[in-house]
């Protein structure tokens, strides 16, 4: 996109929009960086405190943020990350290790990649190292062979620090650590974990030489919070090339938060998760319904995006399924109702679902056993009942025990909004036992 | 309808293709395309689409993925069952064929990233990559990290490039211990019966009109649709009995327009499909054939279930009929049934039942190989010696499953067994041997 000179160019508004789009969905998929950290001023000078220590005198540190799933935990480490390197001196210096409990199943793999991240690889690969043995004894050499002021400092990171400590006997962290305890070459680690426990979960001697300092980031984001970061997340900056268009969209976005339906909306997702990732997964959806023809967000938008995200999902799937597969959930519930949620086999619904049949007059629900089985089948592979037992091989498929994964009021909500329900049916769900 | 297809960055015409290929799911291709975005721009990390079978999930991302000509990635969870495959797959629709060849053996996810990383920065595309993964309820059974790291491949790729799970399954039966990136939520609703009707009225046949055939789908589905809703199973059995619903037509009896007449003579007829070739007791092929031969009453022949029926030597039968006794009889009414003179049992006592305790609702209970023996010699009218054979027999009689040994823990002393066969095919037996095994059944007393 060419960049314009004139203050007051005039983009079209399919340009403006896509701009827009461009701009914002890098915000909101992509997790970029804020200017500044939002809500974490402290942890964020705590680290960054920290590892400036390593970086520039030389101080071996580990430490652990812990926080719940799309806390911010990686945006914290990133912008101190970033303004850590923003000196020249550490940017020449310091060298980092990213590993990921993820990928990184085993140590075997993550020596592998610590190496190759430390651009020793054609070191190792004279060397010929067979073993996982000699390949770490190789590296701890390196690393010992230094000292505090000579030599260059390296930053660990563990994201996903829980998957680690599942490693067999916590070789690789216990190596880390024992290096960052010891007066050796100056790393940092820095594990990045949303287990609150992950303490409990170490080796005594891993633990023992562990810093125990530990960033928590809690969310304490209060309600305002939370609408002051729609209304960020939704901003255009003053860079963007149509001014004028931004003005409005700036103005609607406002005018869209101060919106009272709006702010129920919010409310109820903030009642439900205080995480910001679920909010973008919102701003999302409602994102994608801005188009030429509607540049900006109606709180009819935001409406219908919260409608499809709190929908149910079972609801949705009961709302597909057969006549006759209803009417065997029907029997179910009331299988469960009359004996108290015990198991059942397929011969008890379909009894009880012939006692219904035999009730009412006409017969236009006798189906034969085998298009029963089916039809239960069918509800077996969606996962709406599930079987007690897995020795599915051994017992008659007719009377196997399974149990029943749905709610009543699941049951008899999706009732209602089934599309042409026989009344009768309906009746039947209704009445207490069977 | 072309208003929803209204996309930029994409080419009208192909939109409008896209638009005229999926009946009924245009608002879910729009909704699909304004979370993609332009080409161009960041699409989220990962997406999932939930919906019942045969609602077009696939066929909806394959037509909008071909069309478009965007680079993806298709992959079937269940033809990869391993994860090297997966990753083969996955880099050579991206990087061509020969990408495939950098990973080395037994890739582990951190290589794949890694190549993936290297292959990307060799090759940047503008476009967001999409991989899309049929039948994703497999990940579930696949190593545990395979699943958090697909949805946020995004990050750890550092490529543009968006996850999307096609499953039948809820995504609440997919979420790990320990949380993940949550995905991007999507329903694909059911077709309602005026959906399927448009469906299926497009495939019509060259020689009739289109009305005729739509009334031919209205009976079909009148009389299938209560009973299934799979598009794909509604195609194959319209498909199958259109030749038969012509018959009239063709040697002349009736109209076109005679509608009622037609729904008089293929009413029955697909009645009869639905216990047979919808449960595939009757294979398409002799469907054909039946409909062709005509002489032969529909049904005649035998399907597979009928095919059970297996030949027994003549101990074999009743040491099964013995089984079948214990394993459904209460072990306190074997002196009242076997015993000849069996002193007095109290009849209330005795038919003292409720509803939930019939054997035939709960299924077969185990019994020990002496009370099955007991019951074989009281059923047995001669004399029999319980020499080598007949044990072997009951022996071979599991192995052909229809007994199930129980407990594994003795099988010498006091091996447990049950009766795996059904109710009919018992029935079947005893007619054969000339015993009349309701008499001895207590749940039918």
């Amino acid at each position: 996109m060419s960049k314009r000179k004139t203050k007051q160019t005039h983009v079209p508004v399919g340009e403006c929009v896509a701009q827009l789009q461009k701009m914002l969905r890098e915000r909101l998929c992509r997790e970029e960086l804020p200017e500044t950290p939002e809500g974490v001023a402290a942890q964020h000078k705590h680290l960054l405190e920290l590892l400036r220590r390593t970086a520039l005198h030389g101080e071996s540190n580990s430490v652990l943020i812990v926080g719940p799933r799309g806390g911010g935990k990686t945006m914290l480490f990133k912008s101190v990350l970033k303004e850590l390197l923003e000196d020249k001196d550490v940017d020449k210096t310091l060298m980092q290790v990213h590993l990921n409990g993820l990928l990184q199943t085993d140590d075997k793999i993550a020596l592998k990649e610590i190496t190759r991240q430390l651009h020793l690889e054609n070191v190792v690969g004279d060397k010929v190292f067979g073993s996982f043995a000699e390949n770490l004894a190789f590296l701890l050499e390196a690393l010992k062979k230094g000292d505090r002021s000579s030599s260059r400092p390296v930053l660990f990171l563990l994201d996903e620090f829980d998957l680690f400590v599942h490693h067999k006997n916590q070789t690789l962290l216990y190596n880390l650590f024992d290096v960052s305890q010891s007066a050796q070459a100056p790393i940092a680690v820095v594990g990045l974990t949303c287990r609150l426990d992950v303490l409990e979960l170490l080796e005594k001697r891993v633990k023992s030489r562990f810093s125990h300092r530990q960033i928590h980031l809690l969310s304490g984001a209060t309600f305002p919070d939370y609408v002051q970061r729609v209304q960020r997340q939704l901003w255009l900056p003053a860079t963007f090339p149509d001014q004028r268009f931004a003005e409005e969209w700036n103005n609607s976005v406002k005018a869209l938060c101060e919106d009272k339906s709006v702010e129920d909306i919010l409310r109820r997702h903030f009642n439900s998760s205080k995480d910001f990732r679920s909010l973008h997964a919102l701003l999302m959806f409602s994102l994608s319904r801005v188009s030429v023809s509607k540049p900006c967000i109606k709180p009819a938008d935001i409406l219908e995006t919260s409608r499809m995200y709190f929908a149910d999902a079972k609801a949705n799937m009961l709302h597909g399924l057969s006549i006759l597969e209803l009417c065997l959930i029907i029997a179910m519930k009331h299988l469960n109702d009359l004996y108290d949620g015990e198991p059942f086999n397929l011969q008890m619904v379909h009894n009880e679902f012939k006692k219904f049949l035999q009730r009412k007059s006409s017969s236009m629900y006798n189906f034969e056993q085998p298009v029963v089985m089916k039809a239960f089948e069918h509800l077996q592979q969606l996962e709406l009942i599930r079987p007690l037992d897995s020795s599915g091989a051994r017992t008659q498929r007719e009377f196997q025990l399974v149990k029943l994964l749905l709610d009543n009021t699941q049951i008899m909500e999706a009732l209602q909004r089934y599309p042409q329900c026989p009344t009768d049916i309906k009746q039947w769900a209704l009445s207490a036992f069977g | 309808m072309t208003g929803l297809l209204q996309h930029p960055g994409y080419d009208e015409e192909k939109l409008q293709r896209i638009a005229e290929l999926l009946p009924c799911r245009e608002v879910q291709a729009g909704l699909l395309l304004s979370l993609m975005g332009q080409p161009e721009h960041h699409c989220y990390p990962s997406i999932f689409i939930y919906g019942h079978q045969a609602s077009g999930k696939s066929h909806v991302l394959n037509i909008v993925m071909k069309q478009l000509e965007l680079p993806h990635a298709m992959v079937s969870c269940v033809e990869c069952f391993s994860v090297t495959l997966l990753f083969e797959q996955v880099l050579q629709s991206f990087f061509g064929a020969d990408a495939s060849s950098l990973l080395p053996r037994g890739p582990s996810l951190s290589d794949f990233v890694r190549i993936y990383r290297q292959l990307s920065s060799e090759s940047p595309t503008k476009q967001t990559r999409y991989i899309i993964m049929e039948k994703a309820e497999m990940l579930r059974d696949a190593d545990a990290n395979l699943l958090p790291a697909l949805l946020r491949l995004q990050e750890l790729v550092e490529d543009n490039v968006t996850v999307i799970l096609l499953s039948e399954i809820v995504w609440d039966k997919f979420r790990p211990n320990t949380g993940c990136f949550e995905p991007l939520l999507l329903h694909f609703p059911d077709y309602s019966k005026g959906e399927l009707q448009q469906i299926l009225s497009k495939d019509k046949h060259p020689l009739y009109s289109a009305e005729f055939y739509s009334s031919y789908i209205n009976i079909l589905l009148g009389v299938f649709y209560s009973v299934c809703r799979d598009l794909r199973e509604l195609r194959h059995l319209a498909a199958l009995n259109f030749s038969k619903f012509c018959e009239p037509l063709e040697e002349g009896k009736v109209k076109e327009s005679d509608t009622h007449k037609l729904w008089r003579n293929i009413e029955p007829h697909l009645k009869k499909a639905m216990q047979t070739v919808y449960l595939r007791e009757v294979s398409s092929l002799q469907w054909e054939q039946m409909q062709e031969l005509e002489e032969r009453e529909v049904g005649a022949v035998r399907g597979l279930s009928a095919h059970t029926h297996v030949e027994l030597p003549y101990y074999s039968k009743f040491l099964l009929i013995a089984a079948y006794l214990a394993s459904y009889n209460p072990a306190r009414t074997d002196k009242r049934f076997f015993l000849k003179h069996h002193g007095k049992i109290r009849k209330a006592n005795f038919l003292k039942k409720n509803e939930k305790t019939s054997n035939h609702l709960l299924g077969p209970k185990p019994f020990p190989l002496d009370r099955m023996l007991a019951i074989f010699y009281s059923v047995v009218d001669s004399r029999v010696a319980p020499t080598a054979s007949i044990f072997s027999q009951i022996s071979s009689l599991v192995t052909l499953q229809l007994l199930n040994q129980v407990s594994h823990d003795d099988q010498l002393d006091a091996p447990k067994y049950k009766c795996a066969v059904s109710m009919d095919f018992i029935c079947a037996i005893a007619r054969t041997v000339n015993f009349d095994i309701v008499k001895y059944l207590y749940d039918f007393l």
